[in-house]
């Protein structure tokens, strides 16, 4: 047995790693031949349709489904106390949130529904209009009850409790006090309090959620293509609620039209349709209409933080303080829990400056809304606009500028590793490069120049400056612990057949981001391969590795160093047979360009293909103790540090319209430090999609309630995204810090341009108000908040 | 059910091919070619109007196919995605937006390249603010427009030969 | 959602349309461009038992000259209209406001009538109507008539259209010498409904203005031709204090709503705004 594999990945000949290679998978997307969860179609396949709550909170009195059951086409109606009998309720704590508590929730609301949008009857139909049709049939006796839709005011005792059980309508609390901020408040010159709201907000997908489950009696096997970022853990959660062997259960991913962390979570409607197809024996497809989508997506970012920063008058930051109410759904949602957003805000805030002192509490409370849960960036997008708005409020008032106070405050990039107030560890992050970078590529002192200029002509323009810190590349610290069913590891099996061409089954999954292209580039470079050698299959739980899928910005972190070991280890078995046939010590092999090689000087032995041909057709040609493995498995977590923090800033610079409140941006220039980029491109595309998709909820986005619990705007006419018009080009640079913890070194990128986004754009509106005496502080930054700031309405 | 739904009897060409089926009348053009079709390069994203990931061509203008319905496409040429890239003419465009990255999960990328051949067509040679106004009514949620909007103006500019 | 099921028909004359209006009533709904009608159809607020398409009606589409006024066939697609010279050179008013109207794909099959028949507060046309003094043309049971653009908009999506009857064609007075017209919208995005609009016509001379029809829309259930604002800038010369003497005059016109995307302060400040841009724009010529 030769030796280990020595060479570093970073040091391959031929390497794809650091290039900009187009999307393979990508090609069918562009001629309308991808396939998505909805386009697949099975034999006697019906679909489902919810009769959904109009009620935020209601009990169901009784349910008369008898008209319902004769309507044309109609296969099934069930209800929650039938569903009940075949899909166990769950409940969406970890033990890792000390005191998390919840509710248990079903399927199909059973005795009553807790939120508007809430799925209670279910009509099976050959058709979806046919199943809409029937929906109208069904009678239903309801009895409204008081409804909790003001999260300042569901802690109080007159207040209902949405579940009576559980005491309070407290879903979890968590404070932490460290340093001594009492002191700081005494010693310094200024204590400058502000509260901040982001207001709620949701992801808006465009390929809306869909699952088709299919139930096979003579296979005992539940198939099930659903538009998920992670199906081994749905394949784990199905098996439970259903009473069902996991290993009967296969989760298939087709394309995934956008999922940004909505389709990381389990949903009630979901459920029940693979119950659905269990009981009935048939096919039972569920596509979300997009007015469902609206009330049943999970939603996010629902925040109320009172704020405090003490800063001494030479711009020493000495104290941060929060205080964060926020409102999720009547459920906290399952299996990841609606409290990750609260414990990021308190993680995080502040996290990239010295200052050792920090006290924070998150009050998290249960509403008769939406349930909630991790969306893209998962609270920092909240504690990011938080502590830069913080940090902004200081340098106005001591008369800093912004770009100054940071360059005090920000951890030395030669503090690493460094360990946060909160406690978590940095492994190493760069943000005062990263800051010099933002600097030059934005040129700010031209800016400055230009915004002094134009404030003579009584134009009003601003920068802002948003440094941020993003989790990435999580290991099991983020769930495992807490008992979620998610894995933290991931693996790849990696395959030469006959031919010299290379299989990679890969454990994480594909939303467009990349991660088949990227792990396919780790792959063929650490084989020694072209990339159109290379066939990725993700997204199937029958044939890849047990993993974690995609979310936490993780796919190529993780799933990429997976596919570099396994590329390696593959490399390893090809040399051994190639020693042998050429009669040469493998340790003198090397595989490139799909050919075996002499390491020393590169020059060509055989074709890969030789080496398949003789180990599948001529395995009689190898000695009689030598066994032949061409496929690999191998697997990665990370595990020297919980997770792989990155970071970032973000510098924008626009034109405040006095008269309208509207925006114009004139400059978007992020850098960010993601660890060692595999394929610029990617990388940096993600960052510009994830800027956009945090400028919505910055200036755009808001899930508008009534006080009695009805969503006011759950339209795509009325609840407004980004669109092109509007949207600003955005200039990417980088800093690569890698990390130590995987010989790739690379970090998560697919979630920062959200997290600094609204921060930046904040900064910048405010920095534009200045000299007019108005600031905006909670989000969406709407022309008439801004307005409204200045006094012009 | 009071009321008895008349079936009607359609024809269309549908990417160069006669087909003729029997439909509903509130069938839209969009899950007509979605599921009596088969051709399932259309999308469905909110079957509001707003959203244009159904946009198709009929009679060579694009529409938005949540919000015709299938009956009125009697006797009319519709065009999608399937046949616009079979027939070659949006490949500079596929190689364009394939090599910019300017479809990632693709869902929009249909309606937004029919929109695109209609844009190039009214106006071959768009500035970015152009193109961006056109695509105005194109939802994109994963790539934030920059790079479609770059893969556009590369294709508008080699067309012209520059 | 799906739409609940209807019936279809679709009948080659107005009168055979005429005859199932009056056969069918509330139940029958008119089927034009579609694009207000259908997304309604399709989150079930509108459920007709029969949809009567009137695509097939060449008589009512197209755009002609009638002397003195243009007359466009209330099938005329906005995307005809847009691309109109006629238009252009006669009614630019009308040009200058189409690119506000939702998108491409929307204008390729959405028309005139089927926009001034529904007559949502923030769509633009009907403003524009009002602006140019067009008159509505109106078949039905008790046979043709015209209806002042102004008397046409009674209320939140209600005009003096009757249940049996439809619009056959909108006369516009083609623009005289010496006025020019202005338009202005302020929406959250490119395409949005507006949360403010204006469509003005006005004789310019110089810096003068007079004859000033300004009509604001998305400030009320119809579009509001504003009187007070035409009175306060009656041979006036635009300039600093003539404008804000008319925007005072308009919290004369208006008393806006409030909705989802904009508050009735809001509104009025924006009307305030567009006022000032409208007059610049007409001075400015």
């Amino acid at each position: 047995m030769a030796d280990m594999i020595k060479d570093h990945i970073l040091d391959r000949p031929n390497s794809y790693i650091g290039k900009t290679i187009p999307r393979p998978n990508a090609k069918r997307l562009l001629s309308g031949r991808g396939t998505f969860t909805d386009d697949v179609k099975l034999l006697r396949m019906t679909h489902v349709a919810f009769l959904r709550s109009t009620y935020a909170h209601a009990e169901i009195v009784s349910i008369d489904a008898s008209a319902a059951k004769e309507s044309n086409g109609v296969v099934a109606v069930v209800t929650g106390a039938e569903m009940a009998e075949v899909c166990s309720p769950w409940v969406g704590v970890l033990s890792h949130l000390e005191g998390l508590k919840s509710a248990p929730q079903h399927a199909l609301a059973v005795k009553k529904a807790s939120w508007q949008g809430e799925p209670v009857v279910a009509v099976v139909a050959n058709t979806r209009a046919q199943a809409e049709d029937a929906i109208e049939l069904v009678e239903i006796e309801w009895k409204e009850l008081p409804v909790v839709t003001d999260m300042e005011t569901a802690l109080d005792a007159d207040t209902p409790l949405i579940h009576p059980e559980l005491g309070d309508n407290l879903a979890w609390r968590r404070e932490l006090d460290v340093g001594d901020v009492d002191g700081a408040y005494a010693n310094a010159d200024h204590v400058i309090e502000e509260t901040y709201i982001s207001n709620r907000h949701t992801g808006v997908c465009l390929e809306t959620r869909g699952i088709l489950a299919d139930y096979n009696p003579g296979e005992d096997q539940l198939t099930i293509y659903h538009s998920t970022q992670a199906p081994h853990m749905m394949q784990s959660l199905f098996a439970k609620h259903l009473d069902i062997e996991e290993h009967k259960i296969r989760v298939i991913c087709k394309d995934v039209g956008g999922s940004y962390g909505i389709k990381v979570h389990s949903y009630p409607d979901e459920y029940a349709t693979v119950a659905l197809a269990y009981m009935l024996k048939r096919p039972v497809k569920f596509t979300a209409d997009r007015l469902e989508s609206f009330t049943s997506d999970i939603h996010a970012r629902d925040h109320r933080i009172k704020t405090k920063i003490a800063v001494s008058n030479e711009g020493e930051i000495q104290a941060f303080e929060i205080d964060d109410l926020t409102g999720i759904g009547p459920y906290s949602v399952y299996p990841r829990t609606s409290g990750i957003e609260a414990n990021q805000v308190v993680n995080l805030t502040g996290g990239q400056y010295l200052n050792p002192n920090y006290r924070a509490m998150a009050t998290v409370v249960l509403q008769n809304k939406s349930p909630m849960c991790q969306y893209r960036a998962v609270g920092h997008p909240i504690l990011t606009m938080i502590t830069e708005g913080m940090v902004d409020d200081a340098a106005r008032k001591i008369g800093m500028d912004p770009l100054e106070i940071r360059r005090k405050n920000l951890v030395p990039d030669d503090a690493y590793p460094y360990t946060a107030p909160s406690g978590l560890p940095f492994e190493n992050l760069s943000h005062q490069a990263s800051l010099e970078k933002l600097v030059k590529m934005m040129d700010y002192d031209g800016l400055r120049k230009d915004q002094a200029e134009a404030r003579e002509q009584g134009i009003y323009r601003g920068i802002g400056l948003a440094t941020f810190i993003e989790v990435t590349n999580p290991g099991p610290a983020f769930y495992g612990v807490g008992g979620a069913p998610i894995s933290a590891q991931d693996g790849a099996t990696m395959r030469l057949d006959a031919k010299g061409n290379v299989i990679v089954e890969i454990g994480v999954t594909e939303q467009g981001q990349g991660a088949e292209a990227v792990v396919a580039q780790c792959a063929a470079t650490a084989l020694g391969v072209t990339m159109d050698k290379i066939k990725v299959i993700a997204g199937d739980t029958d044939i890849t590795p047990y993993g974690g899928g995609t979310w936490g910005s993780r796919a190529a972190g993780i799933g990429g160093e997976a596919a570099v070991q396994a590329g390696k280890a593959l490399r390893q078995n090809i040399v051994e047979v190639a020693g042998i046939m050429l009669q040469s010590d493998p340790s003198t092999l090397d595989i490139r360009d799909n050919k075996i090689v002499d390491l020393a000087d590169g020059k060509e032995r055989i074709e890969l293909s030789e080496v398949g041909r003789v180990c599948y057709y001529r395995p009689d040609t190898l000695p009689k103790d030598y066994q032949s493995e061409l496929v690999v498995t191998r697997h990665y977590v990370p595990k020297q540090f919980p997770f792989a923090f990155t970071n970032g800033v973000q510098g924008c610079y626009l034109e405040v319209d006095t008269n309208t409140g509207f925006i114009d941006f004139k400059k978007f220039c992020v850098v960010e430090d993601c660890g060692t980029v595999i394929n610029p491109q990617l990388v940096d595309e993600q960052v510009r999609g994830g800027v956009i998709q945090g400028l919505g909820g910055a200036l755009l986005e808001e899930c508008l309630y009534s006080p009695e619990g009805q969503l006011l705007n759950g339209t795509m006419a009325d609840y407004l995204v980004p669109m092109a018009v509007e949207m600003p080009d955005i200039v990417v640079g980088h800093v690569e810090s890698p990390t130590l913890d995987s010989e790739l070194g690379a970090k998560g990128a697919g979630e920062a341009g959200t997290g600094g986004a609204p921060a930046v754009v904040m900064n910048a509106i405010n920095d534009a108000l200045n000299p007019l005496g108005g600031k905006v502080t909670v989000q969406p930054f709407t022309p008439e908040r801004i307005l409204q700031a200045i006094g012009k309405i | 059910m009071t009321t008895v739904i008349e079936q009607i009897q359609i024809s269309a060409t549908v990417n160069g091919e006669k087909v003729t089926r029997l439909i509903e009348p509130r069938l839209s053009l969009v899950d007509f070619l979605r599921n009596e079709l088969e051709l399932t390069g259309t999308h469905v994203g909110c079957e509001h109007g707003v959203c244009g990931a159904c946009t198709v061509r009929v009679n060579g203008e694009i529409v938005r196919g949540c919000l015709m319905l299938a009956v009125q496409a009697g006797g009319t040429e519709i065009m999608t995605i399937e046949g616009e890239s079979d027939g070659g003419e949006i490949a500079d465009l596929q190689k364009a937006f394939h090599e910019r990255n300017a479809a990632q999960c693709g869902f929009c990328t249909p309606g937004l390249i029919m929109t695109t051949t209609e844009l190039l067509k009214t106006n071959p040679d768009p500035n970015r603010a152009e193109i961006r106004e056109y695509l105005s009514g194109n939802y994109c949620r994963c790539t934030g427009y920059e790079a479609i909007v770059d893969a556009i103006e590369t294709v508008a500019t080699e067309r012209k030969g520059g | 959602m799906k739409p609940s099921a209807f019936n279809y028909a679709k009948p080659s004359s107005v009168d055979e349309v005429l005859g199932l209006l009056s056969e069918y009533g509330d139940e029958a709904t008119i089927l034009a461009g579609g694009q207000s009608l259908v997304p309604t159809m399709n989150m079930r607020l509108s459920a007709p038992s029969l949809v009567i398409d009137i695509n097939g009606l060449a008589e009512l589409s197209g755009i002609s000259s009638n002397g003195e006024s243009l007359r466009i066939g209330a099938l005329t697609r906005h995307v005809e209209i847009e691309n109109s010279s006629e238009i252009a050179e006669h009614a630019p008013l009308i040009t200058m406001a189409m690119p506000s109207i939702a998108h491409p794909a929307i204008r390729n099959r959405g028309t005139m009538g089927g926009s001034i028949a529904m007559a949502d507060p923030a769509a633009e046309m009907p403003a524009c109507l009002c602006a140019l003094g067009a008159e509505i043309e109106i078949t039905g049971g008790s046979g043709a008539r015209k209806v002042a653009a102004t008397d046409f908009f009674k209320g939140l999506y209600d005009t003096d259209l009757g249940g049996d009857e439809i619009i056959t064609a909108i006369e516009i007075p083609k623009i005289s010498a010496g006025y020019r017209s202005a338009f202005d919208e302020l929406a959250r995005r490119h395409g949005d409904y507006a949360m403010c609009g204006a469509a003005a016509h006005a004789k310019v001379d110089g810096l003068v203005i007079s004859d000033l029809r300004l009509v604001f829309f998305a400030v009320g259930g119809t579009p509001v031709v504003a009187a007070a604002v035409g009175s306060a800038m009656a041979d006036q010369t635009v300039d600093a204090i003539s404008i804000v003497a008319a925007q005072h005059a308009v919290e004369d016109d208006l008393s806006p709503f409030d909705d989802l995307q904009c508050s009735a302060t809001l509104r009025m400040h924006y009307a305030k705004e567009l006022t000032k841009r409208i007059l610049n724009t007409l001075a400015a010529g």
